[in-house]
Formats: C-alpha cells, structure tokens, sequence
C-alpha cells in the first residue's frame, strides 16, 4: 500500500516534469524564427548602415552608393499622417464602443471593427487607391497616410474600447455624484485614467503601420527625392526596400537588406519603449 | 424637531430595476444638519433608496423610480430638472473608495469644481484645503497632493472621496455603507468625521452595522423587504421600537 502510493507519487512528479519541459521546448522554438530572422537582417545589413544611408538620398541606377534618407523622413510623414486620423479617429470609436454603444448597432458596429482588422492590408490600399489616388489621377503621401490610417482605426479603437471597459463602474458613477455631465466624465476622467494604456495600443498601432508595404504600392506609391507635398508621391522605408530586393543589382540589394535593418530596429524600439512606458510604476486598485 | 422644515424629504418613492419592484412607498426626511441612518438587513432596499435620492438610481439600464424628493422644498424628479445639477446638491460617497485613477490627492478633490469650469487656482487650492480639512485628512497628504489618489491606504482614500464630494460643497451628504470596506480604526475616523461634518451637511447613510447607526445619528430608518418598518428617533428605535421586526432586527434575531 505504502510503496503503491511512492510509486504513484513518483509517476506525478515526472508527468508534470515532462509537461513542463515540452512546453518550455514549445516556447523555445517559438523564438527560434524571431531571433534567426533578425540574426540574419543583422548579418546582412550592417556592413551597409552607414552615415551615407541615413543622409543621401538614392542614387541613379548604376552609380553605387547614395541612401535612403527620403524614403526614412517618407516613413515618418506617412506615419504621421496616419496618426492625425487614424488617433483620434479610432479613439472615438473605441470610446463609443465601451461607453455608449449600446443594441444591435454598436454590436454590429464591433463586428465591423473585428473584420477590419483581419482585411488583407493589399485589399485597404486597392479600396484607397480607387477613392484618393482615381478621382485626383496622381499618387500621393495624402493616400498612403490615409490608407495606413485605416490599417490603424481598428486596432486603436478595439484598444481602447477594451481599456475603457477595464475601468471599474463605480468610477463613473463617482463622477456623475459629484454632478459631472456624462461626456465629462468619460472624457476627463474615464479616458484620462486610461490614458497611458491607450498610448501604448497608438504605439503599437505605428509599429504595425510603420512596415506596412502593400497598402503603400499604389497610394504613396515611390519617390526618389524628398517630398514635403500632401498632394504627390512619396518614399517609404517598405518600398524602398520592396523595389531594391527585386532589383537586379548588387549594390540595392546591400542598401535593401540596410533598410530592413533599419525598419526592424525602427518597431523593435518602439516596442520596446512602450514596454518600458508600461512598466511605469503606478498604483494599482 | 419635526417642526422645523426638512431639508430633504423623500415622498412615497417606488424604484424598479426592470419589471421587478426593489422598493415600495417609502416616506422621510432629515432635518438640516442631521445624520440620518439607514438600518436593515441586506438587499431590503436601502442602497437602492439613498441612490434614489440624488437620481443615480436611474443610472442604471433599465430601472425606474416613481415618487416625489424634496430638495429644500422643490422636487428633483420634475419633469426639468437635470440631474446633474440635482447630484451637485446631493453628494454622494460610496461603499469603496473610488478616487479617480491617474488623477493626483489634490486634482481628486479639484475636479468637481474644475468640470464644473472654474479654473482660478487661488480658488482650487483654498477648496482642496478647505476640503481636505473637512474630512480630516489634510494633516496626513498635505505632503503628498500630487501622488496619486489610489495610492493613500483604504482609510484615505474614503475620506479622499468625502473631501471629494465636500469640494462641490453640497447641502446633503449620502453615504453608502461608507465604512464596511474599512478597518475598525479607519471606520472610527470617519465616524467621529461625521459629527464634525453635520455642523455644515446634512447627512443620509446607509449602515449595514447597527451600532454604527445608534453611534452616529439622530434618526434611524429600518428596512426589510423593500419597505420602511419604522422611522424614528435614533434612540427610540434602538430602545423601544414600535414594531416587533425591528426589535427582532435589533436584538440580533435575524438579518
């Protein structure tokens, strides 16, 4: 009887034993891809990340060197861009969400949010290509920026529609005591509590957007110097790369694989940063 | 003392949450600068009262209230009266400490009045003292009014939420079971607050501790089942109630 039970209990010490090491193993190969796509970017684009890279812009075909200094500041306006509407656009969605959606439409309305997020991003750059780049016959930043905004709305508003609900009930019932209209409260002190998280969801909204190569193809589509203009085509990190890795030649594929480079690090520190942000201190109840 | 004019007078109120009748026909008032207690088991229907009082009742989706409050002689449930103007008359403190995240000790109690549109900070600052004192708080943050409201220990963070609610100056004061989160010495704080506190609001609160209630008030109300039994002196409902089921109550036979 005794022995029964040691033996027993040695069997339930090495099932959870081999349980716990096939799900680290699990976790493991999860990493393997991450680290080696990165190892890789790194072994091939560091050589060519140079001062060059960050200053000049593209050089004509044939000449060897130049950089992508356009297609970088391209990134940022675009993403900019995208941030002016897609921020606040998504925030108000969220906030309707969680605060006032109510019935059959909100619920449909949180369906759509859902399916917006899952639309294949080349479908949202053909669907912006047909309203912004058609009608006006001429690519532009305007279009990128909007085609990215869009890729954005969703994901920033299911953010914080879910950070909002996270706020406990009582809190806007204190506020509507102390005789606080409804829009204020929601406003000044429901959106405000949560403010850090949403900033978080943003960032990691522009992280997404920042490598987004398709919906740019034929919106922002290309540029090969720098551009300040709303209303004409500009560079982007994603396709810049895009069209020196199908190019023939030796020198755009070293810039190609630069760039990547310089895009990986680009989301990994935002990323990073907004873990950092999160992990502020803050008071929990 | 039933001569004087109430300050707040509740007339046969009914409240529902959907088509299920949480309370039925129930009359008071309080005398300004009173403390009125509200006594009775659980679910009889007394936090659903007090929140009838100052229409967060009707907050909730899908209930209803039918009846008459007289705030000073007029009816908060006419047909224009906004209830947010009602809730900056009526008060209210709840039975946890809800301080506002991400707001400072200082912008906790400020921001009735910053909504409200004030933004002189002379006039701030004196009313987040002000009312911090009034909740005997001010000794123990006047070091820290810019850390945050939820990182003051329970106790505080109760008496935040009256300096909160004190800030709007209101005339009356509903407390839902302000104490039973709390400690027995934060409890006694607050307590002994409260009979600082009657000299300037007149005080509604809902105690599920029937001693609390024969400490701190002049009148008590007790509950049962969605009705009022009784509603008397403070003294005489704990030494020679009228009914049988609120001496049962009292003496611990039920509830």
């Amino acid at each position: 009887m005794n022995e029964d039970l040691s033996l027993r209990d040695f069997r339930r010490k090495l099932i959870n034993w081999a349980m716990g090491a096939v799900l680290a193993l699990a976790a493991a190969l999860v990493l393997i891809p991450l680290l080696s796509v990165f190892a890789y970017v790194v072994k091939q684009g560091i050589s060519s990340v140079n001062w060059n890279f960050f200053t000049q812009l593209p050089k004509p075909v044939g000449e060897t060197g130049g950089g992508m200094a356009n297609a970088l500041l391209g990134t940022i306006e675009l993403v900019l861009l995208a941030m002016l509407v897609g921020v606040p656009w998504g925030v108000a969605t969220g906030v309707y969400l969680a605060e006032y959606g109510r019935g059959k439409f909100a619920r449909a309305l949180g369906f759509c949010v859902d399916l917006m997020t899952s639309v294949p991003s080349i479908v949202v750059g053909l669907f912006t290509y047909t309203i912004l780049v058609m009608p006006f016959k001429r690519f532009s930043a305007m279009a990128g920026g909007a085609s990215l905004a869009i890729i954005m709305i969703p994901i920033v508003a299911r953010t914080t529609e879910e950070l909002l609900k996270l706020v406990p009930n009582h809190i806007r019932e204190a506020g509507l005591a102390l005789g606080i209209p409804r829009w204020k409260v929601t406003l000044w002190i429901v959106l405000r509590g949560s403010m850090s998280g949403i900033i978080t969801g943003v960032m990691l909204a522009v992280a997404r957007v920042a490598g987004e190569t398709a919906p740019l193809l034929f919106t922002a589509f290309n540029n090969s110097y720098w551009s300040f203009k709303l209303d004409q085509p500009i560079a982007s990190l994603p396709i810049q790369i895009y069209n020196y890795a199908i190019s023939p030649f030796e020198d755009w594929h070293r810039q190609a694989w630069a760039g990547a480079l310089v895009l990986v690090c680009f989301v990994l520190v935002l990323n990073l940063s907004t873990r950092i942000l999160m992990r502020q201190p803050r008071s929990t109840r | 003392m039933t001569n004087l004019n109430p300050i707040l007078e509740a007339r046969q109120i009914n409240a529902w949450f959907g088509g299920t009748q949480a309370i039925r026909d129930i009359s008071i008032s309080a005398q300004p600068n009173t403390v009125t207690a509200l006594i009775g088991p659980s679910g009889c229907g007394k936090s659903t009262f007090i929140r009838c009082l100052n229409r967060m009742h009707e907050e909730v989706p899908g209930a209803s209230v039918k009846g008459q409050v007289l705030l000073s002689g007029s009816n908060i449930y006419d047909g224009g009266v906004d209830p947010v103007s009602v809730r900056r008359k009526i008060g209210m403190v709840f039975q946890k400490p809800n301080p506002f995240p991400a707001l400072s000790v200082a912008e906790n109690v400020a921001v009735g009045l910053r909504l409200a549109g004030i933004s002189k900070r002379s006039v701030l600052n004196e009313t987040v003292e002000k009312s911090l004192r009034q909740a005997a708080l001010w000794e123990e943050v006047k070091d820290k009014l810019r850390s945050p409201g939820t990182s003051l220990s329970g106790g505080q963070q109760q008496r935040l939420c009256i300096a909160r609610a004190l800030a709007v100056s209101p005339p009356v004061l509903l407390m839902d079971e302000p104490t039973s989160a709390l400690d027995p010495i934060s409890t006694a704080r607050i307590e002994e607050l409260l009979n600082e506190l009657k000299k300037q609001v007149t005080v509604v609160i809902v105690t599920h501790n029937m001693q609390q209630a024969a400490r701190i008030s002049d009148r008590t109300a007790f509950f049962l089942l969605g009705e009022m039994v009784e509603f008397d002196e403070t003294a005489t409902i704990f030494t020679n109630p009228k009914d049988r089921r609120t001496e049962h109550y009292i003496t611990g036979r039920f509830g």
